[in-house]
């Protein structure tokens, strides 16, 4: 593939991946998304902001995560499986590689507050995490159904000295948190920071957040260079919800010969059943109804249940460079078991959304018999044990 | 009045037309589908001292309003109200007054900018004011307006800059429309020194007409405004009395009120 040069790079002043991306936000919020894309550019080209940010990332979320070799799972499948362990990050998931440069961000252009939404709860925990470490405040939207479904989280982030604030409007969910987290970020852009939480929104939130989390895939191809013998996977295979651990990962196999692999929530498949459309400041593929009215995702799990893609992810498909398939919620239970006893490792149901498909094609055309793939594993299990516990009943 | 759509005045020359009789003018907004008789709404609206009407296309995700307008717009649609059906419905409306319609990008993205301005101007609509399109996305849309003879409303805050100003100013149409507040639509007590000061400044960047919307609730705050800008959009003040039952002829009476308060308002001509 030769087209990688202007594949996962720098969308630009006008934040467009191919026909995708932008900026569709209301004018109160230009001023705010031009002088955080100005800030970011800065700081991004500043090596004192990024030795910074990578040492916060080793002293304190515990970076590198490990590349672990899955051996029984392999022998099993008959292809080499090696998983990507972002589950061992601090708060257990990658989250917190993308909450901590830009709350270093936020507070390199003297904002004093992080706003943030979070669906299941754990970019919304992550982001009162490193509040309460640089001491800035952090208040989390989060629909009131998803405040009633995931009760721990939001008195974990109590219990941080986050607020938590309940959205009753609309489907009460995912979509509506994030609506109602741009309304109050409208009224304090000056002294807040909005966290967004997935490579989605305006420019320059899609781009900077895989940034944030290319370094998960940049550690991940050092990682199996030394564990393949050919250096690099097969095929790497990720979990794509809003696209944030994907788009970090793939970021690192882009520029090789590694097939790239996201896999959506049946229930939230964007880019399998979705039509292109704009949510939430950007233009990308959207489940929507006839009307053009935005429709719900329903997946097991909560990190995927958001009825858009990360703009780039569309590109990706577009261009072919990144293949988009689902898995369904019977699927993935079952992946998550099979993980768990075989490896000994409890992952989130939106990480085993991509064990799933590595389950389902091993042993075909897609991934054949002694072929190599690398899982990014984007979260651990705890959070999900009493939800599965009544699903497996 | 019987056919009415050509009887419909396009809406910038309306409004100067107005400024220069020395008139504020007054811009009510309905969700269309707010209620089964939404319609006769918009009528008595216009009968009441309406110079334009505000018609917001209900959507499901709409980032800029606060909870009175949310909660319209959830209710139209969980009363089946969509844009075609909006829209054929205006089509049907009886007035003398131009049509606005509101709305966010995915509607007109939906169904493509040209086709969408098509159905405004079939619908007999004079401008479109869509809300979360920025100047910098919103070049396609201005042209395919422009073709179709649709004035475009573009919208500043006051955290727009001064050179930003002039170019919405610029490549706007209609008038522009003027962010009393640093948030979402809703109503206020009183306004901030910043409305004053940004509709100061728009002013002196051009010669479009120019409208205060955002936290207007009646007649005091609605003459505040107007003593600085060449009329008001009152939104959340009538749909919140929609919401709570009111009938249109109850609601008119509000915009009645704050006919006569801006009627009140002497103001040097300017030169
Ligand atoms: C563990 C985990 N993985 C994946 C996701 C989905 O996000 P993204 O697609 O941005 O990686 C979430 C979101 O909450 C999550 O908690």
């Amino acid at each position: 593939m030769t087209q990688t040069a202007s594949v996962l790079a720098d969308p630009g002043a006008d934040g467009r991946f191919g026909a995708f991306g932008g900026r569709y936000v209301p004018e109160a919020l230009i001023p705010a998304c031009r002088s955080l894309e100005r800030e970011f550019r800065s700081a991004w080209s500043d090596s004192a902001f990024r030795e910074h940010l990578t040492r916060t990332l080793a002293v304190y979320a515990g970076r590198p995560t490990p590349v672990t070799p899955a051996a029984r799972l392999s022998a099993e499948l008959g292809v080499t499986v090696l998983l990507k362990r972002e589950d061992l990050a601090h708060t257990g998931s990658h989250k917190i590689n993308n909450v901590l440069g830009q709350a270093l961000l936020a507070q390199r252009r003297g904002c004093t507050t992080l706003l943030a939404e979070t669906g299941a709860g754990q970019h919304g925990v992550a982001t009162a995490t490193v509040g309460a470490l640089l001491g800035l405040d952090v208040t989390v939207f989060m629909g009131a159904k998803d405040v009633e479904r995931q009760a721990l989280n939001v008195f974990r982030m109590e219990l941080l000295g986050a607020k938590v604030v309940p959205v009753t409007s609309g489907s009460q969910t995912l979509a509506d948190a994030t609506s109602e987290a741009f309304r109050h970020w409208v009224g304090q852009s000056e002294t807040a920071h909005y966290c967004i939480g997935s490579v989605m929104g305006p420019h320059p939130y899609p781009w900077m957040v895989r940034e944030f989390q290319r370094v998960i895939g940049e550690e991940a191809r050092g990682q199996c260079a030394q564990l393949l013998p050919a250096g690099i996977p097969d095929v790497v295979v990720a979990c794509v919800g809003g696209g944030s651990n994907a788009a970090g990962t793939f970021a690192g196999f882009v520029g090789t010969s590694a097939r790239l692999v996201g896999v959506e929530a049946a229930g939230g498949a964007s880019i399998g059943n979705g039509s292109p459309g704009i949510l939430h400041g950007f233009e990308s593929y959207l489940l929507q109804n006839d009307d053009g009215q935005v429709l719900e995702a329903h997946s097991v799990s909560a990190g995927l249940d958001y009825p858009g893609v990360g703009p780039e992810h569309a590109h990706l498909a577009d261009s072919g460079r990144a293949t988009y398939v689902s898995a369904d919620d019977d699927e993935v239970l079952a992946a998550m078991v099979k993980l768990a006893r075989t490896e000994g490792i409890l992952g989130a149901l939106e990480s085993c959304h991509a064990v799933a498909w590595v389950l389902r094609a091993a042993g075909t055309d897609e991934l054949p018999t002694s072929s190599t793939v690398l899982v990014t594993l984007s979260g651990r299990g705890d959070k999900d044990a009493a939800q599965v516990r009544e699903l497996l009943k | 009045m019987t056919t009415v759509t050509l009887g419909r005045p396009p809406l910038e020359r309306h409004l100067r037309d107005h400024r220069d009789q020395g008139r504020k003018a007054l811009v009510p907004y309905v969700t269309a589908g707010v209620t089964p008789g939404w319609t006769g709404l918009v009528e008595a609206l216009a009968d009441a001292g309406a110079d334009a009407i505000e018609i917001g296309l209900p959507y499901s995700d709409p980032m800029l309003e606060g909870t009175t307008i949310q909660e319209a717009s959830q209710r139209a649609l969980d009363q089946g109200m969509t844009t075609d059906r909006a829209l054929a419905a205006v089509a049907e409306l009886d007035l003398n007054v131009p049509l606005v319609v509101m709305t966010y990008s995915n509607l007109i993205r939906h169904r493509g900018a040209g086709v969408f301005c098509e159905r405004l101007a079939s619908a007999g609509v004079s401008g479109l004011i869509p809300v979360d399109t920025p100047l910098d996305e919103a070049t396609p849309l201005l042209a395919a307006a422009r073709s179709h003879g649709i004035e475009t409303v573009l919208i500043v805050a006051p955290s727009t800059p001064p050179d930003r100003i002039e170019a919405i100013a610029d490549q706007g149409s209609g008038f522009v429309y003027a962010s009393t507040v640093m948030g979402t639509t809703g109503e206020r007590t009183t306004l901030g020194d910043q409305a004053a000061d940004l509709a100061t400044r728009v002013r002196a960047a051009t010669d479009r007409p120019v409208l205060m919307g955002f936290g207007i609730s009646g007649p005091q705050t609605a003459a505040q405004a107007a003593r600085h800008a060449d009329g008001v959009i009152m939104g959340a003040a009538v749909m919140r009395r929609v919401l709570a039952g009111e009938s249109a002829n109850e609601v008119a009476g509000l915009v009645r009120e704050v006919r006569t308060a801006l009627d009140a308002i002497i103001e040097p001509r300017w030169p």
